[in-house]
């Protein structure tokens, strides 16, 4: 996953592919250009690796189970004898903590970007944004326990008195949100932060205070590295397994609230891989394809997020 | 920047990684305790047998400090595969091998000896604040968890209409689990039948967490659980016509408590044992100890009937 802001480097050659160096240069130069043209390649083949080592055993999957009955099938009971391969139980559940997940996290995420960005003193910014960095770093096993141990018993079931069991999708959501707010703060607040103090102080010359110029000019022109934040947020949400796999359930169901349990995509995955299908076979297959659908969903949410970031971006 | 720093660091960088590739090779230099035996033995299979193996595997440490016996829990099917592979020297199992896995095993030429290591209640669970589910019947257990239940037995007065209206959450093993072929096969009266609308799980302490969690929620896994969670989880009574009966050490080893109570079994792979002493060594040790063990892990032991079947197998393998 990158990035995808673009601000435009005002140091940058006006061609691609030109270069301000026009002294001769040293042999080595050409080796160093190889070295790097094949890390950067590396990363390519990886992604193509992984799709096709995906697509092939999901072919195998497809050639047995119908697309159309895999996508809005209802009932997923894959490893059982009387099996059905129903995807959208999973797809329910995956919505449930990715929406929960955002609803905490945006807010919260844009919140503290924007605090860090336009309100902060400099001595408060220094504190604030490694502890917002060691949020990132626990690791997400410990928040999954987090979720199970301490949000769904103590929080949702005691405090609360919520009618929920010993698993939900909402505990999960919730930590998932607090886990995903780093990433979403870090880079808001990069992309609030590029917006050129020009436009501020225009702004301020114009007669409006610091909340104003924030939201009505700030704000918009930033639009597109926040876009990009959202957007890797969902990626991540989507693709979190550890807090899902522990703390949303294992029962594979239509899930109706935020209060009931459910499997997630990641979960599924999670769950079977550590079990004895045999290679080659459906229950095998299965994995694939629930792994093929899950990137499918991360693919066509990036690609949204290019089309967004390319319409947004101001160039200044 | 002086040209001499890149070169000392880099040559700091070689020294360094090369220091540290070359403790890779170091090798077995560690000495045997008592007897000379060090090495692994890699335990794998069922997740209500593990415990009693890592009881065995703790207490055996305590005499052979350098044996590492480790225990995974892949479930008595996944375990099986491994073991018919020859990934593993022992497998747990709580259900005996079956036709499938046998040949399996053949045509790996895997050869192994079964050993009856314990005896199991396995029992149904309720949450402590169950009050209306005491003791239940065989019918009852096959309406609750049968394949037609599915999507429409979803609260517990359609078990009983005298129980309350609570909804009917249920939790338990998974389709690899030997405990799952066991108790489908006793209640269901198929292997494999269930309904696929509960939440499976190889790992029976997350079936602890889901029924602990749920007042009206229902699981089943071995009865070591059962104790180890006696504050989490409430077992209850088993009617199969011939009056309630709760699942203790003496149901269990006279046979009342039917039909869920059962052996649990360890296969051991003759070649494993024959050529690798810390697998010999252990196994010995298991099986002499046998109900020094099951006592320690909370598991009901054997009868003397069965001590002395296990004694006499170990005995033909040894030979």
């Amino acid at each position: 996953m990158t990035t995808m802001t673009e601000p435009a480097r005002s140091g940058a050659p006006a061609r691609a592919g030109t270069s301000h160096f026009t002294g001769r240069a040293r042999p080595v130069e050409a080796v160093i250009r190889v070295v790097l043209r094949i890390a950067a390649s590396v990363t390519v083949i990886t992604a193509l690796g992984i799709l096709i080592a995906l697509v092939v055993p999901a072919w195998g999957f497809f050639r047995e189970v119908p697309v159309l009955e895999f996508l809005f099938g209802t009932r997923w009971a894959p490893r059982f004898a009387d099996a059905s391969f129903g995807v959208l139980p999973l797809v329910t559940a995956t919505l449930w903590t990715t929406v929960i997940a955002l609803v905490v996290a945006v807010p919260l995420g844009l919140g503290a970007a924007v605090y860090l960005a336009e309100y902060a003193r400099p001595r408060v910014r220094r504190v604030l944004k490694p502890i917002l960095e060691i949020l990132a770093g626990i690791p997400t096993v410990v928040y999954g326990l987090f979720a199970l141990q301490f949000v769904q018993t103590v929080v949702l079931r005691d405090v609360l008195a919520l009618q929920t069991g010993a698993f939900s999708v909402l505990a999960a959501g919730l930590v998932m949100g607090v886990m995903i707010v780093p990433t979403i703060a870090s880079i808001s607040e990069d992309s609030l932060s590029a917006v050129p103090l020009a436009l501020r102080q225009g702004s301020a010359a114009l007669g409006a205070n610091r909340m104003q110029t924030t939201l009505r000019v700030v704000f918009p022109a930033a639009t597109s590295g926040i876009v990009a934040a959202v957007v890797l947020g969902i990626s991540r949400a989507v693709g979190e397994t550890m807090i899902v796999a522990i703390a949303a359930g294992n029962q594979a169901r239509l899930v109706g609230g935020p209060l009931e349990q459910g499997q997630t995509m990641t979960g599924f995955i999670a769950n079977a891989a550590l079990g004895d299908s045999r290679v080659g076979s459906l229950e095998y297959d299965t994995l694939f394809a629930v792994g093929l659908l899950l990137f499918a969903v991360t693919l066509l949410v990036n690609a949204i997020s290019i089309r967004i970031v390319r319409r947004f971006r101001e160039i200044y | 920047m002086r040209t001499r720093s890149p070169k000392i660091i880099s040559l700091l960088a070689v020294v360094a990684s090369a220091g540290l590739l070359l403790t890779g090779c170091g090798g077995q230099s560690s000495e045997g305790s008592e007897d000379g035996t060090s090495g692994t033995v890699t335990v794998d299979g069922s997740s209500t047998v593990a415990p009693l193996s890592e009881a065995a595997a703790d207490l055996f440490r305590s005499e052979q400090s350098d044996v590492n016996v480790t225990v995974a829990t892949s479930g008595t099917g996944g375990g099986f595969a491994k073991f018919c592979a020859g990934e593993t020297d022992l497998q747990d199992a709580s259900r005996p091998i079956e036709d499938d896995e046998i040949a399996a095993c053949e045509a790996a030429g895997i050869d192994y000896t079964e050993i009856i290591i314990a005896n199991d209640g396995l029992s149904v669970v309720v949450n402590p604040e169950n009050d209306w589910a005491e003791c239940l019947t065989t019918e009852q257990l096959a309406t609750m968890w049968g394949p037609d239940a599915e999507g429409t037995i979803t609260n517990w007065n359609q078990i009983d209409p005298s129980f309350p209206d609570q909804e009917l959450s249920l939790f338990g093993a998974g389709t690899d689990s030997g405990t799952f072929d066991y108790f489908t096969d006793a209640i269901n009266g198929e292997e494999g039948a269930i309904r696929t609308d509960y939440s499976p799980s190889e790992d029976d302490n997350i079936t602890v967490q889901g029924v602990s969690g749920d007042t009206g929620a229902v699981g089943f896994f071995g009865l070591s659980y059962v104790e180890q969670n006696s504050d989490s989880v409430k077992a209850v009574a088993v009617d199969n016509g011939s009056g309630c009966v709760s699942p203790t050490a003496e149901t269990v080893q006279d046979g009342t408590y039917a039909p869920l109570g059962r052996g649990l079994y360890v296969y051991v792979a003759n070649a494993s044992y024959t050529d690798k002493p810390q697998v010999k060594s252990f196994v010995d040790y298991y099986v002499e100890n046998a109900s020094q063990v099951a006592e320690d892990a909370l598991f009901i032991g054997l009868t003397d009937e069965q001590l002395t079947t296990a004694q006499d197998e170990l005995a033909s393998l040894a030979s």
